[in-house]
Parts: structure tokens; C-alpha cells; sequence
């Protein structure tokens, strides 16, 4: 393993306490395990928190500011994080406007989640959620844990948190979330495995001609395991498995589309599916309208790639182009 | 089971987790994160600082702050889910004491509990392939045979349903994405419930 590490026991501390001296517009509390908004709470507005396992920077500590997230609660690497932060960060965002839980759907974060939400309710705090669960890579939930939430969590907190700025009440910002993770579907490719600080070492062994497809954000195996193909070729099966998935998508629909490292992929590479997944989509009518290309939910130092498709519904346009200012999506500010 | 041993039964876990750490991780790195290890150990850390700073003067009230430590310690699903099972049969236990009939009846709706939080089932290749026949094992124990004999056929029970979890397809949890590719690993889940009552057989056994 080779990673710029004090320790492996206080990877995660140190890490936060970088964020705290880059940011000071976010109050970075290492004993209740919060990242806040300095502006939080902020009058009448809908709180937004999110959080989850580390290791995914930016995703969620990035999108902490004006217009995405008031507050998330990173855990340990990979590892959801405990009702105990979830509690701390929605009473120090809730204005009165309730909160809005954004959950990835595993099995740890629902169920921690859930509990906070209880804890929460048991305070009077008001409390909704939106469970994203966007990887097609997983089917049929009646044999798994269901799907992944994956890309799409960065379009729900973006569109979300714009709903929530522009004043939305509680029931309308949420039902803007869930929309937008109804419409969104993501598919991830890895060309490597990635190494947790606690592991030492990688999580699978992958051979160089080998890659694993359908894989998550946590170092596990994919659905599959398959040569190395063309760029081309690896877009292609994965645009299918979004769009075979995706039965409202068709001919003639706007799109906001991401392309996403995995946190070892060099930007030049993003790119260059990205014009395969531009290519394969104007082959098929169907327009994109706004695109992000990054790393933006990453799995650690991973190499690889995953794909997002949202199926553009008013008011997605406007809450997407709105302002947002955040350690990593700012415009419009 | 006095008070006294359920503080011994709680920190002879938190000793095999601790001396199991690498092997749980390894296991779960082979069908999900590779962390089952690490966060069980911290969860269990911290059950051991809060049973010596509380004290708790029973044997249900030992369970319930161990339930809350690793609720409020642990994350991932194994917080919510071993919290569970701890703090529904800690609250069936009113008195300081209890038989291993009453034990059996609040472990049983432990694992009612963590079934329904969980939305699993046995043979989903998680914690309740182990759980489950440990449960059954203590709840058929001859009453007159000790807590002893009982927690030996519960742990015996536990350690043969982890190991038969190796041939399920896991349908529950971050393994299930894998599908088929999670048959021929035993699920760490399993092995560390199986942990949970070879240290009840240890500390029982006198």
C-alpha cells in the first residue's frame, strides 16, 4: 500500500481536519463526526443532510455549502455512520423546516438512518427521506439487499438542495429527490481494485487484461468479470444495461448525464467515454442537456468509471443551473 | 446467568473479537468491504469501557448498554443488527438474574427483532444462519442440564450454521450484490455471531 498516511488508525481524523483548514466556511466537528455549513441553520429553509461511509470524496463532505447539502456525517472508510451523527447534524441544520435525509440505499445506511429519523421525530424535528438507488448493476432485489445508490445521489442533492434554497416546503424538496432518483439510472466499470487504509492491500486481485463490471463504490467484486475491450465496446454494454433498464428513457428526451472516476482515473480517460456515451446517445435521439464530467463519488483510489443518466423532468433545468457553492461543485455564485 | 457473567460473557466477546479481528476482515473482504473485523473491534472496545464505567446491575441491563454502545459505535448494518439482538433480549430480562429458559426466550425475540429490522430470513447467508440455530439449541436445552451444556450445544449450533453458510448465495447485505459469485465463502456476519457464543460456552464452562 502506498498512500500519503500519518497512520491508518487516524486516516479518517486527519483527513476531516485537512477539510477543516481548507474550509472554513464548514464547521468540521471530529467529536460528534458533523460537517456543517457555517450559515446552518439557515432561516425557513428545508435542512438537507446526507452522509454515509468515507472514501467516496467528494461525495458527500464536497457538497456541503449554498444550494446542496446544510450537513452530512461522514463514518469510517466505507463503513455507515452511526444514528448518533445523523441526530447531530440535523439538530444543528433544522430551521424549523424540517430535514431531509438523502440515504444510499445499503443496508447500513437505511437502517441507521432509520433510526436517527426515529431520534429525531422522539426531538420534533421533522424528518423525510429520499433513498437513492440508482445501480442497474443489481437486479432483482428480491434475491439482494436491492440497489446501489450510486451517481445519482449527487444529481438528488444538487437538484434537491436547489428546491430547498429557492424555499420549497419539506413534502416538495422531497419529492423532488425521489423524482429525480426515479429518473436517474448508473452502471460502473473498474479497471482496478482499490486498497482501504485499514486492508493494507486491494480488495480483489484483477489481472491487467481483466476487468470487473457492475461493480459498486465499496471495493466489492462486480456482477461480472470480463476482458479488457475497447472503450468503445465497455460504454456500449453499459449505456445497454441503463437503457434497457430505463423504460421511460426514448427518442427525443433531454438528459443530464454524468461521468464519474472512480479516483484513479485520469480525467483525459472521463472524457473519452464520456464522448462514447454522447456518440451512443445521439445515435439514439435522445439529447443530453446538461453534463458532468469528474470524480464526484469516488471508491477510494479505484480506477474506473461509472455512468449516470437522469431523464430530464421540469423543474430539473432550472434547480440544476441554479447557484451552488460548494468545496466541489460551484456555479452560478 | 448472574450479572457477573454476563459482564464476563460481554468481555470474553469483546476478547474474541479482538483475537478474530484479521479473520473476520479477511472473510469480509472476500464477499463485501473488508471492515467486519475492525468495526465489530471498536464496537466491542467500547462495550468493554461502558460496562466498567457502568456497571449495570443485571443481566438485561448488561445487554441493553451493550446494544446501545454498539448502536451509537459501530455504523455499517452490523451496529443496527447486533444493537438489536442485545437490546430486545437485554429489555425482555427484568430481573438480575435469569434461567437459561429465559435466556433462550430473550435471545429468541432478539432474533425476531433483527429478522424484521433486516428484512432477512435464514438462509439468506447473514448473521441468522448462525443466530437462529444457536437460539433453537439454548430453547431446546434440558433445564436441568445447567447454562452450561445449554450455551455448549448454542455455540456448537452457531459454529455449524456460519460454516454452512459458505454453500448459500447471500440474498441480504452488501454480498448480495455479488450473486452467484458469493457462494464458497463463509459470511463474516455468521462468524462473528458464532464468536458471540463460543465466548457463552467459554465463560459458562467454569
Amino acid at each position: 500500500m502506498k498512500k500519503f498516511l500519518n497512520t491508518a488508525d487516524t486516516f479518517l481524523p486527519d483527513a476531516l481536519a485537512g477539510l477543516a483548514a481548507a474550509h472554513p466556511e464548514l464547521r468540521v466537528d471530529v467529536d460528534t463526526g458533523t460537517v456543517v455549513r457555517t450559515e446552518a441553520p439557515e432561516s425557513a429553509k428545508v435542512a438537507l443532510v446526507s452522509g454515509g461511509g468515507s472514501g467516496h470524496e467528494p461525495l458527500h463532505t464536497g457538497f456541503v455549502g449554498a444550494g446542496m447539502l446544510d450537513a452530512t456525517c461522514p463514518g469510517q472508510i466505507f463503513t455507515a455512520p452511526v444514528p448518533d451523527q445523523m441526530l447531530a447534524a440535523a439538530n444543528a441544520v433544522n430551521a424549523g423546516a424540517g430535514v431531509l435525509f438523502v440515504v444510499k440505499n445499503y443496508t447500513g445506511d437505511v437502517l441507521n438512518f432509520e433510526m436517527a429519523a426515529d431520534l429525531a421525530l422522539e426531538a420534533g424535528i421533522e424528518v423525510q427521506t429520499v433513498l437513492v438507488d440508482d445501480d442497474v448493476a443489481v437486479q432483482d432485489s428480491t434475491f439482494t439487499a436491492g440497489r446501489r445508490g450510486t451517481g445519482a445521489t449527487v444529481f438528488v442533492e444538487k437538484l434537491a438542495g436547489a428546491a430547498a434554497a429557492r424555499g420549497d416546503d419539506l413534502a416538495t424538496v422531497a419529492d423532488i429527490g425521489r423524482r429525480v432518483n426515479a429518473a436517474s439510472r448508473s452502471f460502473a466499470l473498474a479497471l482496478t481494485a482499490c486498497t482501504t487504509p485499514a486492508a493494507g492491500r486491494p480488495g480483489f486481485d484483477l489481472p491487467d487484461d481483466e476487468i470487473e463490471v457492475g461493480v459498486g463504490i465499496h471495493g466489492e467484486p462486480g456482477r461480472t468479470r470480463e476482458r479488457l475491450r475497447p472503450a468503445r465496446e465497455l460504454v456500449s454494454e453499459a449505456m445497454e444495461a441503463i437503457l434497457a433498464d430505463h423504460e421511460a428513457l426514448g427518442a427525443g428526451d433531454d438528459t443530464i448525464v454524468m461521468v464519474n472516476g472512480l479516483g484513479a482515473t485520469p480525467l483525459s480517460e472521463l472524457y473519452l467515454v464520456y464522448g462514447e456515451v454522447a456518440s451512443y446517445l445521439s445515435e439514439r435521439g435522445i439529447r443530453i442537456a446538461r453534463t458532468l464530467v469528474g470524480n464526484f463519488v469516488t471508491s477510494l483510489d479505484m480506477a474506473g468509471c461509472s455512468i449516470t443518466v437522469c431523464r430530464v423532468e421540469e423543474p430539473f433545468p432550472q434547480l440544476w443551473d441554479s447557484p451552488v457553492r460548494t468545496p466541489a461543485l460551484r456555479w452560478g455564485c | 446467568m448472574d450479572t457477573d457473567l454476563a459482564h464476563a460473557w460481554l468481555l470474553a466477546v469483546a476478547s474474541s473479537v479482538e483475537a478474530d479481528r484479521e479473520r473476520l476482515t479477511r472473510l469480509d473482504a472476500e464477499i463485501g468491504d473488508g471492515d467486519h473485523g475492525t468495526n465489530l473491534h471498536r464496537g466491542f472496545t467500547a462495550v468493554r469501557a461502558a460496562l466498567e464505567e457502568i456497571h449495570p446491575e443485571s443481566v438485561g441491563r448488561v445487554l441493553v448498554t451493550t446494544g446501545t454502545t454498539l448502536i451509537s459505535r459501530v455504523g455499517g448494518a452490523s451496529g443496527p443488527l447486533y444493537g438489536t439482538v442485545f437490546r430486545t433480549a437485554g429489555k425482555r430480562l427484568e430481573a438480575p438474574e435469569c434461567d437459561v429458559a429465559e435466556l433462550a426466550a430473550a435471545l429468541s425475540a432478539g432474533y425476531e427483532a433483527v429478522c424484521a429490522l433486516g428484512s432477512a430470513r435464514v438462509g439468506d447467508k447473514t448473521m441468522l444462519d448462525a443466530l437462529h440455530p444457536a437460539v433453537e439449541a439454548l430453547t431446546a436445552a434440558d433445564p436441568t442440564g445447567g447454562l452450561a451444556a445449554a450455551a455448549r450445544a448454542a455455540a456448537e449450533a452457531a459454529r455449524k450454521g456460519a460454516e454452512a453458510t459458505v454453500d448459500l448465495q447471500a440474498r441480504k447485505g452488501r454480498a448480495s450484490y455479488l450473486g452467484s459469485r458469493s457462494r464458497g465463502h463463509l459470511d463474516p456476519g455468521a462468524a462473528s455471531t458464532a464468536l458471540v457464543f463460543g465466548a457463552l460456552a467459554d465463560v459458562t464452562s467454569g
